[in-house]
């Protein structure tokens, strides 16, 4: 089990309570796919992600950013047991989508980068340091089910 | 991962706006470094950690420089580190990994202050850049 300081949950929910979870999810993926755009074997079937306007304007890139960050709430709502809270999830992500538990990591770096460029000021070091530990410890109970 | 011309047009703009504050950006992205990932305080035993240390700003600075150095020789980065790279390899001895984590936070630390400025392709052609400069400051390991 994750031991977290109340400092730490008060940063995570303070912040998940401010953000728009389409626009921090949508801003996050199309980052992604952009900055590391060998990423972008994952989504072959999105359509149009040729230039970084086209990948930033994809209405799929769009919803699927919204619905990574969405479940990605489940962590923030059960931080106490995030293993368990991504099981199936983690499945998933390793029998059928194959994805190299790399990309977590790059993900949840480049979701870091858009909170500190959405909080501004809010996102201080310490408010960095929660949540460093939070998408490292999802990134973890992504991977925990790959064999 | 070879800068590109935009790349490196992208690089200079965006570090020309930041004019004299890179020094304060350094400091902050060394703090959130010591901050998010401790281990990275192993290099510094030696230094008071604490905030507002005077030694962690000047450090700060130093980096800072070295950065704008680094801006100003996109086109002959091996050459112009070349004594930054004998200090890393010979007497500082960082990890690589160390390297990554500080880019990482220095992108933070620059999201933060500048978001306007760090859409998803600068964001993009900074990463190569930081990413460069880390694999030139560690070319002469072994």
């Amino acid at each position: 089990m994750v031991n977290w300081t109340a400092e730490e949950k008060q940063a995570i929910s303070t912040i998940w309570a401010k953000i728009d979870i389409e626009e921090v999810g949508a801003g996050a993926l199309s980052r992604l796919l952009v900055v590391y755009p060998w990423t972008q074997r994952y989504f072959s079937n999105f359509g149009n992600l040729s230039s970084p306007q086209a990948i930033e304007g994809n209405p799929r890139v769009r919803n699927h950013g919204k619905k990574v960050l969405t479940s990605f709430g489940e962590a923030v709502k059960n931080l106490d047991n995030v293993k368990a809270t991504f099981d199936k999830l983690s499945e998933l992500h390793s029998d059928k989508l194959h994805v190299d538990p790399q990309n977590f990591r790059l993900l949840g770096d480049n979701l870091i980068i858009v909170l500190a460029a959405t909080m501004g000021k809010d996102f201080t070091p310490e408010a960095q340091a929660a949540w460093q530990k939070l998408v490292g410890v999802v990134a973890s109970a992504l991977s925990r089910k790959y064999h | 991962m070879a800068l590109s011309a935009a790349d490196k047009c992208n690089v200079r703009e965006f570090w020309e706006k930041l004019g004299e504050n890179t020094k304060v950006y350094g400091t902050e992205a060394l703090v959130r470094t010591f901050l998010c990932f401790p281990e990275t305080k192993t290099y510094f035993p030696h230094f008071d950690l604490s905030r507002g240390s005077r030694q962690v700003q000047a450090h700060g600075k130093k980096v800072a420089d070295a950065l704008t150095l680094a801006v100003s020789h996109l086109d002959d980065l091996p050459a112009s580190l070349s004594s930054l790279s004998e200090l890393h390899a010979h007497r500082l001895k960082v990890d690589p990994i160390n390297f990554k984590l500080l880019s990482h936070c220095l992108l933070v630390t620059l999201a933060r202050h500048h978001p306007g400025n760090l859409n998803p392709e600068v964001h993009a052609s900074l990463d190569k850049f930081l990413s460069y400069v880390a694999s030139v400051l560690t070319s002469k390991y072994r």
